[in-house]
């Protein structure tokens, strides 16, 4: 993917919490090894991350509480300073930047949804929507007509002029994600913004959420300790422990290849059927001919096409969004897929 | 045997058992002192007529205490020496001095990564361990070697008073000295910065004060006078080459101008209700003729409240960006919670006279701390993530500041607003002392003479500007914004319109009461301004109520009296004094140590030690007697009210109404129906303490009793317990630790209540700070008593919280 441009680009980046922390790291020649640390007093927050995200692409870092995923994501918005290592956004040092660059930066080019959703308790949804806008020098007037869109975007209208506190978990943060996007970033953050909702209000706005970047076509940085939800959003997902990123892939991948223990015991209890897309399974068109007459999109969810698949004796091809064949699907494929870690049988893969 | 495992068992018990059973031996070891000591100045009589030695040897001590005698160094800590650093500059304790700070500060010095950088970063901790330094150079190791071999002595801790005056005095007058021309005797004259800087602020304080009272009060001719602040004389003059035109005589607003503005301002802010209370209080104050104290009140306090809450939260902020600046306020603020504010009273008069000024200086003083302390909780509060948003909106530090963290942290700076508010009209009567005007003044007034019903009546109108000024402060404050409205000139502004209208309707209306009232008696105009004594009062009526209660109560409130002195307080008072200094020192440490352990310890043991160092030791104790009686009683009322009134919602919401206006009423008016009943006794004193002192424990005791989780509420009635049971096993052992925070408080009020005692006539340390306050004042005295009184709560203070927080923390509560 090198002819995409990247949008943020970490290289080698740590974040030691403690006194002497740079001093220690020095030492350590960028060989840092957690329980030492632990030993001088410090905390590894993240340890040698390295990674790109490009323009459009949806990044979700997951991992549990105290992993460093929150403190990779504080990083890189530069709410707290890396203790080495550098960030790029859009090709510039972040790390190097004055406090005035990091404002101008932060008002045309961020916008960050937090976990429990930080309003304003002292303004309106009108009036935190339109905060950042206002902080940024526009008149009042123009500020409160985008923030206006911006509700009408995320489904509050008629509740402009409600305090946060008369709003529901799932409303505020709909404020939330409206005053993020009132600055039209192009770099959209968000810190575990669903975890505090509950089970049905987060999947509404997990949909909200995937109909929202339909739209606006941001590059997302999404933290989350849900693996559920990162399968369910990501195009590629880095999993943290203890501040390193054991494994950056896409969702199919780390399902299907977990490079460590750790990732395996997150990926064992996941239905892949519910997980993959066709596109993980197919095997490119070999020199059989003879074809089903069903078509299936590679896209798909195995799922919602297996019982199609499995009914056809004979191999399903693919389609791409242009209706080209790309692949075909074997029945065996699908049935290693539905059935196959619950199998007592020796496998042979 | 059951016993000792019994014992062994509770640690804490067994040593509380051990520090009561050494407190006792102690008492009882008095002997030969017994009889000096529980009278309260004899003991200091006898060592300056050379009677008794103040202390002995160490050989005679010894022998002494093997005859079950404390030597009398333990009785009463003598008057100490201690080496003078000002005046005795020695080359070796200088050295000690600097060698001290230096070890303290090689550990940091050493380990710092940035040598360079180190002095930058780390200047407090020069500057306080250098000041541990020269502590211990200077002082302790002086007084240490003079005490074993007596050769350096130049002071004693009895004459730190006097040191502290002096130095005031060349503070005042003779530091850093500049010529200021004297039109009065026509000639240059030295006068100290230091004395011209607090004179500029009196005046600057007094001329806003004059300004808000004239235009209230005193018309157009006093507002012109004021220019003198500005020009010699030129206000006059002016005003006299002017006498004859029509605006030289225009008078001040006519009250019923600003009831009507009272009216509007409180339904625009908020609504009918506040409309409603700030229209009504206006009329109150107007009907019974209490204007025009009222509004110098008024005046007095629009100036002290906004510079309280101005000065506040500047600190607050400064507080909570700089940790350094925390660590020096924090202490300060610790100690201004219960300094009494008599004791503020004697450095102003010395440094800033006597008048509104000096009265609005000490409200000033007085209001800010809890502002500041408020302002840096509400701050401190406001959620991380809250300011992560707001960095990531791209505020830069001022907007961060004055648009995020203020705003958010808004709910306890208003409750800081609320009790500046509270504040001021509560010093409204103590600033009257050093010369404020206004209802504080005339409640004075009425309490010398006894008028209950007036008091009474300057009371309400007090507590109802308080009321009303913290409703539309806090209306204000909530207000929002309609970007909706898209309205004309005159919806948006009908208000200000309807102002306008009233205003001049209510002019006009004066101007006829001229001559509608100009044939009643004395023709005055009772709309432009009610005099006072002209308007309603309800005193007759009080005063019968009064009258009632002595006549037919006398006798049978007598004889209870009587038994209460001679059985109960009188021999409180003397086993309060037989306790010799030592055995003071085992129970309160000891009990320091059962309850935070040697910290604790040594923070209320030197806590004591400042004040058995003083010449008030006595006074102390007799304080500390008071104190012990009515918290006890006021504990043990308040407890139970609480508990009682808690198990109905209605009486729960009456009894908290009740607290809150017990609590802003002036405290002084609980002396007079007191010493009606009681006569000059202790008796009127711990009355008066204990009806003020019992408001937190109920209000604590309310407030943990409702907090207990409805949960566990339920666990215990599905375990089958009782109402009593549960009572007593769930909701009092988890409301306990809040309770304990209104017995701290309990303690703070009765501390407060206690030194105004001295207005009925007390001989604890309240009668002294009394008396140094209408001789004139001596700082020193009175910043030393002060600081014995704010230390005795300090270390009650101390162990209730750490015991409080302990407890919290083991029952797992926030």
């Amino acid at each position: 993917m090198s002819d995409q441009q990247s949008v943020i680009k970490c290289d080698s980046v740590y974040k030691i919490f403690g006194k002497n922390a740079e001093k220690m790291l020095q030492n350590a020649n960028g060989k840092v090894v957690a329980e030492e640390f632990q030993k001088a007093g410090c905390v590894v927050g993240v340890n040698n991350a390295s990674f790109e995200v490009n323009k459009g692409e949806m990044l979700v870092v997951m991992g549990l509480s105290g992993s460093g995923k929150s403190t990779l994501l504080r990083c890189i918005s530069r709410l707290t300073d890396a203790t080495a290592g550098n960030i790029y956004i859009e090709g510039e040092d972040l790390t190097s930047m004055s406090d005035k660059e990091l404002i101008e930066l932060r008002r045309n080019k961020m916008g960050m949804v937090f976990q429990s959703f930080a309003l304003l308790p002292h303004k309106t949804v009108l009036e935190n929507i339109a905060f950042p806008l206002q902080v940024k020098g526009n008149s009042t007037k123009d500020s409160i007509q985008r923030a206006k869109d911006m509700v009408d975007l995320v489904g509050l209208t008629g509740r402009e002029n409600y305090f946060p506190r008369q709003l529901s978990g799932g409303q505020q943060q709909r404020v939330g994600i409206a005053r993020s996007l009132a600055v039209e970033p192009d770099i959209w953050f968000l810190d575990e913004p669903f975890s505090a909702l509950d089970p049905l209000i987060r999947k509404e706005m997990q949909d909200e959420f995937l109909r929202l970047q339909g739209v606006l076509n941001k590059t997302i940085l999404f933290v989350t300790h849900d693996f559920d939800e990162a399968l369910r959003l990501a195009d590629r997902i880095a999993i943290m422990k203890d501040g390193i990123i054991e494994q950056l892939d896409t969702p199919a991948n780390i399902v299907l290849n977990p490079a460590t223990e750790y990732v395996r015991k997150f990926t064992e209890d996941v239905p892949r059927e519910k997980v993959l897309k066709i596109k993980s399974v197919m095997e490119p068109v070999g020199d059989e001919k003879d074809f089903s007459d069903l078509r299936v999109s590679e896209d798909a969810i195995i799922e919602t096409v297996a019982e199609a698949v499995l009914a056809d004796p004979k191999s399903v091809p693919v389609l791409n969004a242009n209706d080209d064949i790309v692949g075909v699907v074997h029945s065996s494929k699908v049935i290693h897929v539905l059935f196959g870690e619950n199998s007592t049988l020796e496998s042979n893969a | 045997m059951s016993f000792i495992n019994y014992l062994s068992e509770r640690p804490k018990l067994t040593q509380l058992g051990i520090v009561l059973i050494v407190f006792f031996i102690l008492m009882s070891m008095t002997g030969l002192y017994h009889d000096l000591i529980v009278e309260r100045h004899l003991f200091a009589k006898s060592v300056v007529k050379g009677e008794i030695q103040s202390s002995v040897g160490f050989a005679e001590s010894m022998s002494m205490i093997l005859n079950w005698q404390l030597p009398p160094q333990l009785v009463r800590i003598p008057e100490l020496t201690f080496y003078h650093p000002v005046i005795n500059t020695s080359a070796t304790y200088v050295l000690i001095a600097l060698l001290v700070t230096a070890g303290l500060l090689y550990k940091s010095f050493a380990e710092s990564v940035n040598k360079s950088q180190w002095l930058r970063v780390n200047w407090f901790q020069i500057i306080s361990k250098g000041f541990v330094g020269i502590i211990v150079g200077l002082l302790f190791i002086p007084t240490l070697y003079n005490w074993f071999f007596g050769e350096v002595t130049r002071s004693t801790f009895w004459e730190i008073p006097m040191m502290l005056q002096d130095f005031s005095q060349y503070l005042i007058f003779e530091f850093w000295q500049t010529p200021v021309y004297d039109p009065e005797i026509e000639d240059y004259e030295d006068y100290g910065r230091v004395r011209l800087f607090t004179r500029a602020i009196g005046a600057t304080l007094l001329f806003l004060i004059n300004l808000v009272r004239e235009l209230l009060i005193g018309g157009f001719e006093t507002v012109v006078s004021l220019a003198n602040v500005f020009s010699d004389q030129s206000g006059w003059d002016w005003l006299n080459e002017n006498k004859d035109k029509w605006y030289s005589s225009v008078p001040a607003i006519p009250w019923t101008v600003l009831t009507a503005g009272a009216f509007i301002l409180g339904y625009k802010l908020q609504g009918v209700g506040l409309s409603i209370l700030a229209g009504f209080g206006c009329i109150y104050l107007a009907v019974f003729g209490q204007w025009e104290p009222a509004m110098q009140t008024l005046s007095f306090v629009l100036v002290a409240a906004p510079v309280s809450v101005l000065f506040g939260v500047i600190w607050g902020v400064l507080a909570y960006k700089s940790r350094t600046v925390e660590r020096v306020i924090t202490p300060l603020l610790l100690v201004a919670q219960t300094f009494p504010h008599f004791a503020y009273l004697v450095p102003i008069i010395v440094f800033f006279g006597i008048g509104d000024h000096a009265g609005a200086v000490a409200t000033i003083i007085f209001a800010t701390p809890p502002m500041i302390r408020l302002t840096l909780l509400g701050l401190k509060r406001v959620s991380p993530e809250v300011l992560d948003a707001g960095r990531m909106s791209g505020c830069h530090n001022y907007q961060l500041m004055f648009k995020v963290l203020i705003p958010t942290a808004r709910r306890d700076i208003l409750i800081g607003v609320n009790q500046v508010i509270m504040q001021c009209l509560a010093m409204a009567v103590i600033a009257s002392f050093i010369g404020a005007m206004g209802l504080g003044f005339n409640l004075l007034l009425a309490l010398n003479q006894l008028r209950v019903g007036q008091a009474l009546e300057l009371g309400v109108c007090i507590v109802l500007i308080a009321v009303v000024l913290d409703k539309l402060s806090l209306a204000w404050a909530n207000k929002q914004t309609d970007y909706f409205a898209d309205l004309s000139f005159v919806e948006r502004n009908k208000t200000a319109l309807l102002f306008v209208a009233v205003f001049f309707a209510a002019l006009l209306f004066a101007w006829f009461g001229n001559w509608m009232f100009a044939d009643t008696a004395k023709g005055i105009n009772y709309f432009y301004l009610i005099p006072h004594n002209k308007g309603i009062t309800t005193e007759p009526f009080w005063q019968a109520g009064v009258d009632y209660m002595v006549s037919n109560w006398r006798a049978d409130i007598k004889i209870f009296n009587k038994w209460l002195l001679v059985e109960v307080l009188m021999p409180m008072k003397a086993s309060y004094l037989a306790m010799p200094a030592i055995a003071t020192f085992v129970l309160t440490m000891g009990v320091g140590y059962i309850i935070g352990g040697i910290r604790s310890a040594i923070v209320v043991g030197s806590f004591m030690l400042f004040i058995a160092l003083t010449p008030w030791w006595e006074r102390a104790l007799i304080t500390m007697y008071m104190l012990t009686f009515a918290v006890i009683v006021s504990v043990f009322i308040g407890t139970i009210v609480g508990a009682i009134c808690v198990q109905n919602k209605r009486a729960t919401k009456f009894i908290l109404l009740v607290c809150d206006t017990f609590q802003t009423f002036p405290s002084f008016i609980y002396l007079i129906p007191v010493i009606m009943l009681f006569g000059v006794t202790d008796t009127s004193v711990l009355i008066a303490v204990i009806v003020y002192a019992v408001i937190p424990p109920t209000r604590y005791t309310v407030e943990g009793l409702r907090n207990v989780p409805e949960s566990l509420l339920d666990a215990a009635d599905m375990s089958g317990a009782t109402k009593l049971q549960r009572m007593f096993k769930i909701e009092f052992p988890l409301a306990f630790p809040h309770i304990m925070l209104g017995v701290n408080q309990c303690v703070v009020f009765a501390l407060f209540m206690v030194i105004i005692g001295a207005f009925i006539g007390t001989e604890d340390l309240g009668q002294e700070i009394m008396q140094q306050l209408f001789s004139g004042g001596n700082i020193g005295s009175g910043l030393m008593l002060g600081f014995c009184v704010a230390f005795i709560g300090l270390a009650v203070d101390h162990l209730i919280q750490t015991w409080a927080t302990k407890r919290r923390k083991l029952l797992g509560i926030d």
